[in-house]
């Protein structure tokens, strides 16, 4: 991570905030409309939807997921379609922190990453000291990337100090492991809070920031992740440290998988269009992305029955 | 011409040599591949272009007096679409003969009877939508996306409106009674064909009279089109008759002795024109001229919807928009960061093939025109100021221009004076509000400005001095049939849209 982000101190945090931009809300949302009626097609589809895999965090977030849940959901996220090579494995395979260990033990030796949700989530609401303990749990146990909430009751309140030192101690306690910051857009209420809160978690250290958790409505929507990377793109230019954004919650079909790489083309730019920089969080995007991908190699729709459900 | 082609710096969207290929294949070979839209046309066989059209007069296509016809292109590629006729001075008496006849009989129909027809026709435009989208774009050069989301629903939604006028004319003025004043002859320009007509047609049918229509040389086609519809919803005959031709027909048909009102959109220079021929005749006249808006962008803007916005109002329909944000008057302070996010953005502008759904900027809409845009910008660089064009291959056939902006401009400049008519922007910078109202304000034109700011009180006191038709606050181009339209000073005057535009159509005693 670079040293000008996060040697900002927090005496200019309050400046910073200030400092940020507002955004028009009809503007934000007509101009995501517009990109969304993008008509991608044949070859640029299939390129798209390869992508979208590669930028896939398979998840599952139940209280119901063992050890056996996540053994089938790490088979099929190294690999999406049994005797099809050509279909690459996803990006990582995103889980609670208990189940960090079994997840490991299946991926090894793959290049699927473990990506762990952590700190209180979907709520934040705890110990700050539990949410360190549990991220330096996850990365104990083999966490390649850290997905943390950040504290939306003091952000809410004001208090946008709380949630900055929070970020740059679980930044820290991730050593080496990938941090990404979910913001839970579908609580910050407007999209100003959207674009602040993008600008204190990248200020703080963020490798990443990420819509939502998947667990509050609205989860991730075209014009929030458009609001997000027009902030990571005034980031850049200020800081010259690029950082990824990742929707997650409610992406179930190709069409929406396809709209977001469009917003990001035409946004951010190429250069974002790979997992290093942009993923998809999803539980039951991929059978659709390799449904679409084989009706365009063959020209006919299969059925359900030819996608393994795990 | 030289500036046009010459590429001045490479966009951060740097776009990929080749698309890659159909078919499955190896994902290695995938990875590798950047992201590039493959073409996505609008599929045109559901289109019937005739070879040649004749005239609509009296309810049905006729053959015309006129041996004289002109081919009508496709801009983007310089193919003939059609031939149409170019009507001469009797071919324009039988049509305001039977627009002057059918008069009676539609003005004393029922109000609910006439709204009827009027909402037919909204219907029918709607129903065949694809169809005459694909036609304006091909006619026009416009992008698919634009006659397809923009001029065909406002057009349908104009007829609509105007529609739910017709049986409540009566209540529509305090204390005066509302009369039609006869035949009005209409004449409309080549940037928004069918939505002009709608804004012609759509107010004067509901009013009572009956209209004589001349649709611009270079895109008769969807106007043609609208003669099928007109006949398609069983209109009386002549209430409605479309005549092609130049501007020698459009002057026949303001200066024809039974025309009661004349009603034309344009250029100042023929608007000024005709405004001579016709005075002293007693005939009513409203003109819609053209424009050099200013586009005021004050430092508390939310930038990224202001960088849209600017966008927006110059590079939609190819800056052919007589309301379009040409000049940008942008608060000193932030000319730097807003300049780089616009440069940017110019990048991603895809130009090409209008019916590709994908495409942003089309072709410019004639040769003429593209001779027109080239002269002005060349002057301007000659003039000194400083130009940027995003690298934007132009296709080999059709005529085109790329998204172009000028900074380093003083309001001197010709390019800050003069209606460019093309996707051309000059940028401006003003140090406070009071110099931004004296700048906006500071051209012969006035038909709209926009005014990007957070602050709400200083939207309204901008919208108060600003000597302009329409002021839209954190937006642009965006149209309405509720809201009236139209200019101060040489933008002209009378309004349409709105309860406002039923007033040039109607006598009030």
């Amino acid at each position: 991570m670079s040293k000008v982000a996060t040697a900002l101190s927090l005496s200019h945090l309050g400046s910073l905030m200030r400092g940020v931009r507002s955004v028009d809300e009809v503007g934000a949302e007509e101009r995501a409309a517009s990109l969304a009626k993008r008509s991608i097609k044949k070859a640029s589809k299939l390129w798209a939807l390869d992508l979208a895999i590669r930028c896939m965090d398979l998840t599952t977030l139940e209280g119901s997921d063992t050890p056996g849940k996540v053994a089938a959901l790490c088979a099929k996220g190294i690999r999406p379609k049994p005797g099809d090579a050509t279909i690459p494995s996803v990006a990582a395979i995103c889980i609670y922190p208990a189940r960090v260990a079994d997840a490991k033990a299946h991926l090894r030796g793959t290049s699927v990453r473990v990506a762990s949700v952590a700190t209180a989530f979907p709520s934040g609401q705890s110990f700050t000291s539990v949410k360190i303990a549990e991220v330096k749990d996850a990365v104990a146990a083999g966490a390649d990337e850290v997905d943390m909430v950040i504290d939306r009751g003091a952000f809410l309140s004001g208090d946008h100090e709380k949630v900055y030192e929070e970020i740059v101690a679980v930044k820290e306690a991730c050593g080496p492991a990938h941090l990404k910051v979910i913001l839970e857009t579908g609580e910050l209420g407007t999209y100003d809070n959207v674009r602040r809160a993008s600008i204190l978690a990248m200020a703080a250290g963020a490798d990443f920031i990420k819509t939502s958790t998947g667990k509050v409505q609205p989860a991730a929507t075209l014009p929030v992740s458009l609001v997000m990377m027009e902030a990571i793109r005034d980031f850049v230019r200020e800081t010259g440290r690029p950082v990824g954004l990742k929707p997650a919650g409610g992406i179930r079909t190709s069409k929406q998988a396809i709209a977001y790489l469009v917003v990001l083309y035409e946004t951010l730019g190429a250069e974002w269009m790979t997992p290093e920089r942009f993923r998809l969080g999803a539980s039951t995007l991929l059978n659709d992305v390799l449904m679409q991908i084989e009706k365009e190699r063959t020209g006919a729709y299969q059925s359900g029955d030819y996608f393994t459900i795990d | 011409m030289a500036i046009a082609k010459r590429p001045r710096r490479l966009p951060t969207h740097a776009p990929l040599p080749s698309p890659p290929p159909d078919g499955g294949r190896g994902r290695t070979e995938l990875a590798k591949q950047t992201f590039e839209y493959a073409p996505a046309p609008e599929s045109i066989d559901h289109v019937k272009i005739e070879p040649r059209y004749g005239l609509f007069i009296g309810g049905k296509m006729v053959a015309p007096h006129s041996k004289k016809r002109f081919p009508t292109i496709n801009p983007a590629t310089e193919q003939k679409l059609a031939e149409v006729v170019e009507a001469d001075e009797v071919d324009v008496d039988h049509a305001v003969k039977a627009a002057d006849k059918a008069f009676e009989g539609w003005s004393r129909l029922a109000p609910s009877r006439r709204a009827r027809y009027i909402f037919r026709l909204s219907r029918i435009i709607q129903e065949r939508a694809r169809e005459l989208a694909v036609v304006e774009t091909m006619d026009g050069g416009k992008p698919i996306k634009e006659s397809r989301d923009v001029d065909i629903p406002l057009a349908a939604a104009h007829f609509f409106y105007y529609a739910g006028w017709a049986d409540k004319l009566e209540w529509a003025f305090a204390n005066r009674k509302p009369r039609p004043l006869g035949v009005a002859g209409q004449v409309i320009p080549w940037n928004f064909p069918l939505l002009m007509l709608a804004w012609k047609i759509a107010p004067a049918l509901a009013a009572g009279n009956t209209v004589v229509l001349k649709p611009a040389e270079t895109t008769p086609l969807s106007a043609l089109l609208f003669a099928d519809i007109c006949m398609q919803a069983e209109l009386p005959p002549g209430v409605v008759n479309i005549v092609t031709g130049g501007g020698k027909t459009g002057s026949l048909v303001v200066t024809h002795p039974d025309v009661k009102k004349v009603a034309f959109t344009g250029s100042t220079e023929v608007g000024k024109l005709i405004a001579r021929s016709l005075a002293g005749t007693g005939k009513r006249l409203t003109l819609e001229l053209g424009g050099k808006a200013a586009n005021i962008v004050f430092d508390d803007a939310p930038l990224d919807a202001a960088v849209e916005g600017i966008v927006n109002g110059i590079y939609f329909n190819q800056g052919h928009v007589c309301c379009a944000g040409s000049r940008l008057l942008v608060q000193e302070s932030i000319a730097e960061p807003l300049l780089e996010k616009l440069k940017l953005r110019l990048g991603t502008l895809r130009l090409g093939d209008p019916l590709d759904k994908n495409t942003d900027i089309g072709a410019i809409n004639s040769k003429a025109q593209l001779e027109k845009i080239e002269e002005l910008v060349e002057s301007g660089v000659e003039e000194g100021a400083e130009i940027y064009q995003p690298e934007c291959k132009l296709p080999e056939r059709g005529y085109w221009f790329p998204p172009t902006l000028f900074t380093n401009v003083s309001q001197s400049y010709r390019i800050a004076r003069e209606e460019i008519f093309g996707p051309v922007l000059s940028v401006l910078t003003f140090r406070t509000p009071a110099e931004a109202v004296e700048k906006a304000n500071n051209t012969p034109y006035g038909l709209s400005a926009g005014v990007w700011t957070d602050k709400g009180s200083r939207i309204l006191w901008m919208a108060e001095r600003m000597r302009a038709g329409v002021v839209w606050a954190n937006t642009f181009n965006r149209f309405d049939p509720t809201s009236p339209f139209g200019g101060y000073k040489e933008s002209g005057f009378g309004r349409e849209g709105g309860r406002h535009g039923l007033l040039p159509y109607l006598e009030l005693v």
